[in-house]
This record gives structure tokens, sequence and C-alpha cells, in this order.
């Protein structure tokens, strides 16, 4: 403990930044990146609700599928080297995961590690002893949930992170904690860093909000040829921070990959995903990067300035899962002459064909691909194109309606105007949908528990 | 004359829940002050007006020579529930840099 206490710089490499992010560049960073630590950020808003699912119907599940291909290919050269490693991929089940990689591990030529395992995130109880809380989207109280709810998970901080890793293990698996405080929990760990040392906590909360995303930071989400242009884009690398003790903060990315960062790429991924840049709530410090500027110290090197920081709050923020009925969808394609009016004529003969067999919707959808799909321009407006797909979307509680739809837009291959073709019936799935509640700090009980093996 | 925010800036779009957030960078210093000047949350309101009725909110980062757009109610009732091929919203940078302005000249001194 104490000669890493001692230390002045750790590195931070990420690993992945969502559950099926690509795994060459988390193998090639660990190879190439030099890292102490190396973070893997799996989960995204919902994607919890669907695995607490999973869990329900096998309560050895639960943890992100892509778990064992993704730690088969980066465990043991993260092990050889030493680096420890940081990842949410425990999902709604983390003793889970760290059980199943236990299994594993051996055959990977890792028989030996130690695994820390953060709990506590999980607080279905709480909400349901708790009807009265008024939902963040529209303060009406979360009891109209309740006979819904899928999941309930707080986002916990980077200090049960620190936790794991002061009980020297190798491997931290987490549950639900905010994206930027699985890399805080390295720096608080390796440093030491106190909770009201606020420059340093919204230093290292911002390193971890640029690194959260993988390949955002480094030339991913930003080609635009001719006008933006990135080096090797296909070998796209991943980003790492070096972190001093004293708070300051350089970015990189693995040496010798495609991709760039510079602080182009750094203002959009400052902003990714940021509503007030002066109050980027976190539950580990209220970040306000209004004043942050960067700096290009080197080619694909950039140092972070300006970043300040508040008092954390003293809620924790909780996002629950709940069923919301079915999706259903469908498209199909048109192309050549008189495309435009074919494609309409299916949508027109669709949606009565669904009508006749007394099938309602809670809401349906039309796009034409190639014309109004993305930004919802009016097709009227619109050229011509030469082809285009007609896609029908569908809201209902009831699932065979919801099927109802890919099937129908799939017959009109036969049963519909002249030439229509590449259809898809996409079928129908139940919507998870989330809302946000706080709940007081002390009402939540993060914990650290070893896995140690069978 | 008139110009395209494509051609001072360039743009990155995020979600959450109903939300949507849009940042817009300026290449240069030229071209920052048109966008500081003219790209306002109310143009943005009016070129998204078809998506959602709002409101818009503007937050200015000058070092950065960045704004950043809160756009509420602008993804179809929220990523999860969107019936929407693009539920995050996330070509909706390109929609923002379609935007025209005025102020020609100034960007090209």
């Amino acid at each position: 403990m104490s000669d890493v206490m001692a230390r002045d710089k750790i590195r931070i490499g990420c690993g992945a930044g969502f559950a099926d992010d690509r795994i060459p560049p988390g193998v090639e960073i660990v190879e190439r990146g030099q890292l102490d630590y190396l973070v893997m950020e799996c989960l995204a808003e919902r994607t919890i609700a669907r695995e607490t699912l999973d869990r329900a119907k096998d309560p050895t599940k639960g943890y992100t599928p892509v778990l064992l291909e993704r730690m088969q290919a980066i465990m043991p050269p993260a092990l050889q080297r030493g680096i420890m490693i940081v990842t949410n991929m425990g999902a709604a089940n983390p003793m889970g995961a760290a059980r199943i990689l236990r299994k594993h591990a051996s055959d990977w030529g890792c028989p030996d590690y130690a695994c820390a395992v953060v709990q506590g995130d999980e607080v279905t109880d709480i909400m349901r002893a708790h009807p009265e809380l008024p939902l963040m989207e529209d303060g009406a109280p979360l009891e109209s949930l309740l006979p819904r709810m899928a999941s309930a998970n707080a986002y916990l901080g980077a200090d049960v992170v620190a936790q794991g890793l002061a009980t020297g293990a190798h491997l931290v698996i987490t549950g639900r904690v905010a994206d930027p405080a699985l890399f805080l929990g390295p720096m608080l760990h390796a440093f030491g860093w106190s909770y009201d040392d606020y420059p340093k906590l919204a230093n290292g909360t911002l390193a971890g909000h640029l690194l959260e995303c993988s390949g955002q930071l480094t030339g991913g989400c930003f080609a635009d040829p001719g006008k933006k242009e990135v080096e090797d884009l296909a070998g796209l690398g991943y980003p790492l921070a070096d972190v001093w003790s004293d708070g300051r903060v350089e970015v990189s990315k693995t040496p010798g990959s495609g991709g760039r960062l510079d602080i182009a790429t750094c203002t959009e991924q400052l902003l990714y995903e940021m509503h007030d840049p002066s109050a980027y709530i976190t539950p580990d410090c209220v970040l306000d990067a209004s004043a942050v500027t960067f700096r290009q110290v080197a080619k694909d090197r950039v140092a972070l300035s300006g970043a300040r920081g508040k008092p954390r709050t003293p809620t924790y923020k909780v996002v629950v899962g709940y069923f919301d009925g079915y999706m259903g969808s469908g498209e199909m394609g048109f192309a050549g002459i008189n495309a435009l009016a074919r494609a309409k004529l299916g949508i027109e003969v669709v949606k009565e064909r669904l009508r006749r067999r007394g099938l309602a919707y809670d809401e349906m959808r039309v796009d034409l691909i190639g014309m109004n799909s993305l930004h919802g321009n009016d097709a009227n407006l619109c050229p011509e194109p030469y082809e285009v797909r007609m896609r029908i979307a569908v809201r209902t509680q009831d699932r065979q309606a919801a099927e109802a739809v890919g099937a129908e837009v799939r017959s009109l291959h036969m049963q519909g105007p002249a030439g229509a073709g590449g259809g898809i019936n996409f079928g129908a799935r139940q919507i998870l949908a989330v809302k946000s509640v706080l709940v007081p700090r002390e009402w939540v009980k993060p914990e650290v528990v070893m896995e140690c093996g069978a | 004359m008139s110009i395209r925010v494509y051609d001072l800036a360039h743009a990155r779009a995020g979600d959450k829940g109903n939300t949507s957030n849009i940042s817009v960078t300026a290449y240069d210093d030229a071209g920052w002050r048109v966008l500081q000047r003219e790209l306002t949350a109310e143009r943005v309101q009016a070129h998204f007006g078809h998506l959602t009725p709002g409101p818009v909110r503007r937050y200015e980062l000058p070092q950065l020579r960045a704004l950043n757009f809160v756009i509420e109610n602008a993804l179809g009732g929220g990523v999860t529930r969107s019936l929407a091929i693009d539920p995050h919203g996330k070509s909706l940078s390109a929609l923002m840099l379609t935007i025209t302005l005025p102020g020609h000249n100034e960007s090209a001194a």
C-alpha cells in the first residue's frame, strides 16, 4: 500500500466505452499503453434493466453478456503486466460475474488473482418502500411505475471503487457506478485524495468524463471526409490519461494507433451528454467545466486545465427501469421510376390492413428512409431519391399487435405495390423504459465483497 | 450573404432521456464571432421546431469557441421508448450544421 501511495503519477486507460464496444483496441491499449489501470465502461442507462431480467430467469446470469469474450482477451495480458482492471460489467449481478470469471480464468492462464466486487447499487427495495419519491422527469410520484418496475440502481461514486482497489484486488467488478467514477476511483486509491479537495476531484472527474466513451475522444464520431480528416480511422486507438498526484491531467492514446486526439476532439467529448457545463453532477463532486481549457502539448497529447469542483450533493441518482409495452417494426425498399409513390402506397396498405384486423396502437411512426427518417424533414420538400425505404414502427401493450406490423410490411413483397424488395420484419421487442429519482445518500449502502473462488 | 454553420463549426450530439444536447465548436475566431452572435437559442429552436416544442437553452464556452445547446423533448419521448430509427438523436449534430446564418463577410475576414 505504502509504495502505491508514494507514486507521483498513474496512467489509466479506457478499454471499452459501451457493452458491445470493439475488443481489439482494448487489447491494444493493454499491450502497448503502459497502463497502471484499465477501465471498461459497459453499462448504458437501460442495459442494467435487461440484465436484471436475465438474472430473474437464471440467478447465475445478469452480468454483461459479452463479459467472458471480452475478459478472455483482456485479462491475461493485463494481469501479466500488473495492470489493475476496473469494470462495471457486473451489471445486475457483479458477484455472478466474478464467479463465472473465476471458473474460466485458469483456462486463460490467470489462476491467481484477487477480485473485489462492489455491491449495493441495487435499490429496488428502497423504491418499493418509498412510492412517494418524485420522478425527476415530471415530478409525478414513483408509485405508478412500481407495478411495472424491472430494476432500480443507484449511481455509486468513486469512493467504493477505491475501497475495492484498496483490498489489493487485481480486478474490481461493479454494477452501476457513475461512468467518470470508474476512472476517479483509481486516482483516489493511488493518491489518497480526500472528498474536500475539490480541484483534484474536478480534474479527475473531467478526465473520467473524457475517457468514458473510448474512441469518441480519439477521433471516433468525428471524421467528415474533405472537412475533418481522421488518420487511420479503421485502426482507431483508445484513450488514456496520465494523472499526477497534484491533480494535473494529460490525455493521450495508444502509441502507434490510428485516430487523432486534439483540442477539437476533446472539446466535442467534453460537451458530450453535458447540459449546463457549470454543473455536471456526479456522485463525487459537481464538476464546473465552464472554464476548462485544452492545450496540445504533443501530437495526440492534450493537457487539461480549468476544471473546478463543488461538493457532492446529498443524494444519489437512481435510474428505475420499467416495462412500457412492446415495439414492433418493419421496412421495405423501393427503387427506380416512381419509387416514392410506391413506398407511400405500401405504407397506406399496411396501415389499412392493420386497421381492418382491428389492431390499434398507442403510437405509430412512419418513415421514408432516404428522406426523413433521421432529421424528420418534410418529405414534400426533399428531392425524390432514386431509392427509398418505407418503415413503420409502433408501440402497444399487446405483443401480438406489435408483431403484426413487421409481418404485414414484409408481406408487401407479394401483396403490395410493384417492385417491393429487401423487406425486413424486425419483429417485436419488449420496451424497457427508464426514469430517475434522487434518494438520500444514507439510504444506500455500497459495499465491497471479496470473491474468493470456489 | 449567408453561411452555413457547417462551414464555420463542427458538432456532436448526445442524449439524456428525452433531451438532446448538441455542441457546436468554431474552427477559428472569426467563425466563433459569427456563431456567438447569430446562432441563438431562438434560431436553433426554429430549425428544430418540427421535432420539438423546446425549450432550447444555450451555454457559451468562449475559451473553447464552443456553444452547447440543450434541446428538450427532442427524442421522441426518450431514448428507451422512442420509435425513431435514431432514438439517441446522434444524427442531429448534422441537422444543426445545416442551419444558415447571416454574416458571410465577417467570417471570411
